[in-house]
């Protein structure tokens, strides 16, 4: 009950298909999705396998909560070896693909090895082939929804796919799925790609069963009427992520121009309001605000271009209405970049979307780029004559599709900016941890955030933990530790339900989320063995990474967020205080001071085996 | 006085509870491929657009039927599948002309909203209102309302209120 107590195994190297029963004692341990697919991955792959190479394996996982009334309850997460960091991979996504993946019949899709020729998956139910992807290979991930869709005439069919980006191992290619909703980080989509896997497609008409069918309706009632008066659900379903730009930016904590600023003059331009303010043409970028699966939030936006912008002028098929910006693209494009046209960003995010690439990483690059650019190291000569000045809009809607299609200077882009930045002899100018970039929110001002990215398990990243509280009232590295390992953790379960992080901001609390799963499932976890299954699953990650050779020298931020001081806003002067932080993070996790977790704290957690990697 | 399901595109954002209301309420399994109302997507996403039976005041569904399997809940005004009779022969799937009854195959019988016997569960789950269950006759006074409110006579635009409920 919830799960469906099957997982489904592709080799695609023998083209073997099977399936079995989920391991019941995972489940309970690992919850689901990102928990649960952590452990078959430790259990079933080398962690030092090349990520981009057959070895590596690759999994789709939903939740005991997907595709069940819960508010949210869409969410899928990818889970492999990611190709950005050399750490592991997680990325989830909401729109319909995993409901359906889930209604299909399986709670775990597991691929392994890698196809000789391009293929895509079509699971039906029980009826699971592995077709010739040739006629849609080299194109994008709209063009390959819709011709899935079309060949298999089957308008019901969900779509999981990559795009030229993916295919060519763009280290920051993303899975796309529901045409813009995307397993967005790490580079999940590259590891698709090196399998030759172009897409996933499921129809599933099983649909979801839980344990305690009246319980569970009671729980979901009272979770939707708490989301729906609750003032952060409805600020979500107005503006969605957007007005962050405006935070940030009064706080001064939006990285500019590659982290050379943390504010922006031109937020004006490209923000909530700007979005939904008609232009001198009377054109409106925001048009509506949609949901995911079983979403009760609908944070999602739906923008379309001023016909006569430079970007689609002459490109009729991009006037149609598709992804707009929410905060992490806007920022990534705009202040990160230095450009304030909030058209080239949308622009570039449709890009993005179509193409299969993650906002923040490209525009991480891209800005690194771009300082590289102006510092004379790199020249037109390198990029395709294009002037890739900080705020110039041109500079990124032509680098959005460059690196999107894999052409010119894109292939340099696609690299990700450590990688691209030790090509050019600068590696102190790619703002990254663990190789990857990071979202809009500078760590010498939000301290737990700094510590937050150091020790994330996929790299730099602001959805593993939540300081936000702490941040704000105080801004020096002390007592941050604590909030950070204990959010760190509480994430890792709510990410392991089925459920979307946002309902923790949109007035979810811990009970709630225990009441729906303890009556959907067959299994009921006390309070404790929630905290402890998320400790569990942050510190299986964290022996994943570890056995792939990563150590504590890997939990590091760039040396301009910890020698230069930031030059504006409330954290002027200020420069990130790892050095205060980490040690007091290691030892409130029961690590050593190395950052490797004790034998004791091993033990305490039922992951003694993990140890030996 | 009966009630009808009042559907409002404009207010949709696509995110099923309707749909798997319906068939929790119907088969107690979260499965919107056994739904009874489907919401519709296009132009990635920019419409999504709830459809379900209209219950038709002559019915060509149970016009249709060979074995009068399709009758009028008079409570309700629901056209209702008597799943005792019904024999699966899909005739009244070709006879709507709107698709809205369809076969399901997990038990070879054709299923249409009934309006869960007049307390339809998509009415009263969406997060939004963009589906209602409102007096039948009164089915246009919401608009009206805003008509009369304009003073020009006619609703507001599509992208005005879009903006205003975005």
């Amino acid at each position: 009950m919830a799960w469906q107590n099957n997982v489904l195994r592709i080799d695609l190297t023998t083209r073997a298909v099977t399936t079995e029963a989920l391991n019941m004692d995972w489940a309970h341990d690992y919850v689901g999705e990102r928990g649960l697919a952590t452990k078959y991955l430790m259990e079933g792959m080398d962690p030092k396998a090349d990520a981009l190479g057959p070895d590596n394996m690759l999994i789709f996982a939903t939740g005991p909560l997907t595709g069940t009334m819960a508010s949210t309850s869409g969410r899928y997460a990818v889970v492999t070896k990611g190709p950005l960091t050399g750490a592991i991979a997680c990325s989830n996504s909401g729109g319909k693909f995993g409901a359906e993946l889930k209604f299909a019949g399986y709670d775990l899709l597991i691929l392994t090895g890698k196809s000789e020729t391009p293929v895509y998956l079509l699971i039906e139910d029980d009826n699971v082939q592995i077709l010739d992807a040739e006629p849609i290979w080299g194109t994008t991930v709209w063009h390959t929804e819709e011709w899935i869709k079309s060949h298999h005439q089957n308008p019901q069919i969900k779509v999981a796919s990559i795009g030229v980006a993916g295919e060519n191992h763009v280290r920051y290619a993303c899975v796309v799925n529901d045409l813009h909703r995307a397993a967005g980080r790490s580079g999940v989509g590259a590891v698709m790609g090196s399998k030759n896997l172009k897409a996933v497609a499921v129809r599933g008409t099983k649909g979801v069963s839980v344990n305690d069918p009246a319980g569970f309706m009671q729980a979901v009632k009272a979770s939707h009427e708490r989301m729906a008066g609750h003032k952060g659900r409805m600020a979500f379903t107005k503006y969605g992520t957007h007005p962050m730009l405006d935070m940030m930016n009064e706080f001064g904590g939006l990285p500019t121009r590659n982290f050379d600023d943390t504010r922006f003059d031109g937020v004006k331009n490209i923000n909530a309001k700007a979005a939904r303010t008609p232009n001198e043409h009377g054109h409106t970028n925001l048009i509506a605000n949609k949901a995911c699966f079983g979403c009760t939030i609908a944070c999602g936006r739906i923008s379309h271009i001023d016909k006569e912008h430079f970007t689609i002028v002459n490109r009729k098929e991009y006037m149609h209405a598709s992804g707009g910006l929410e905060y992490e693209t806007a920022y990534a494009f705009g202040p990160l970049c230095g450009v304030d046209d909030i058209d080239a960003l949308t622009f570039a995010g449709f890009m993005m979307n179509e193409h299969g690439m993650d906002p923040i990483s490209f525009g991480g690059t891209l800005a690194a780029a771009m300082e590289l650019f102006e510092a004379g190291v790199i020249t037109t000569e390198d990029t395709d004559g294009v002037e890739l000045n900080f705020g110039n809009p041109e500079a990124l809607t032509i680098m959005a599709e460059k690196t999107g299609k894999y052409e010119g200077f894109g292939k340099i882009l696609g690299l990700g900016s450590r990688l691209m930045c030790e090509k050019y002899g600068h590696p102190e100018v790619a703002m990254h941890v663990k190789g990857q970039e990071f979202a809009g929110y500078d760590g010498r001002a939000l301290q737990g955030m700094g510590l937050g990215y150091a020790t994330s398990n996929r790299g730099a990243c602001h959805l593993r933990h939540d300081t936000f509280g702490p941040d704000m009232n105080d801004q020096t590295g002390k007592d941050k530790a604590k909030p950070c390992k204990d959010s760190q953790d509480y994430i890792a379960f709510l990410d392991s339900t089925g459920l979307c992080l946002f309902t923790s901001s949109a007035g979810m609390k811990k009970p709630m989320y225990m009441d729906l799963l303890n009556t959907a499932c067959d299994h009921t976890w006390s309070d404790d063995e929630i905290d402890q299954a998320g400790e569990r699953i942050w510190t299986l990650e964290r022996m994943f990474n570890l056995a792939a050779g990563l150590t504590m020298a890997d939990d590091n931020l760039p040396e301009r967020l910890l020698k230069t001081p930031a030059p504006s806003g409330t954290a002027k002067g200020h420069v990130a205080e790892l050095d205060i932080m980490l040690p007091e993070y290691y030892a409130y996790r029961g690590w050593a001071p190395d950052g490797v977790p004790t034998t004791q704290t091993l033990q305490r957690l039922g992951l003694d085996d993990s140890a030996k990697g | 006085m009966h009630k009808a399901l009042l559907i409002d595109p404009e207010k949709c954002t696509s995110c099923l509870q309707c749909e798997m209301a319906c068939s929790f309420e119907h088969e107690g399994v979260f499965n919107p491929a056994r739904s009874r109302i489907k919401i519709f997507e296009f132009e990635h996403g920019r419409y999504a657009i709830p459809y379900t039976c209209t219950q038709c005041a002559e019915a060509w569904c149970a016009n249709a039927c060979p074995v009068e399997a399709l009758t009028r809940n008079p409570a309700t005004n629901a056209v209702e599948v008597n799943e005792n009779l019904c024999v699966g022969c899909k005739v009244c799937t070709i006879a709507c002309p709107f698709g809205t009854i369809n076969y399901q195959s997990n038990r070879n019988k054709v299923a249409k909203c009934d309006l869960c016997g007049g307390d339809p569960a998509c009415a009263k789950i969406c997060p939004t209102d963009a589906i209602t269950y409102v007096e039948d006759s009164w089915s246009g006074l919401e608009r009206m309302k805003q008509s009369a409110l304009s003073g020009h006579g006619r609703p507001q635009s599509d992208t005005q209120s879009a903006q205003e409920s975005a």
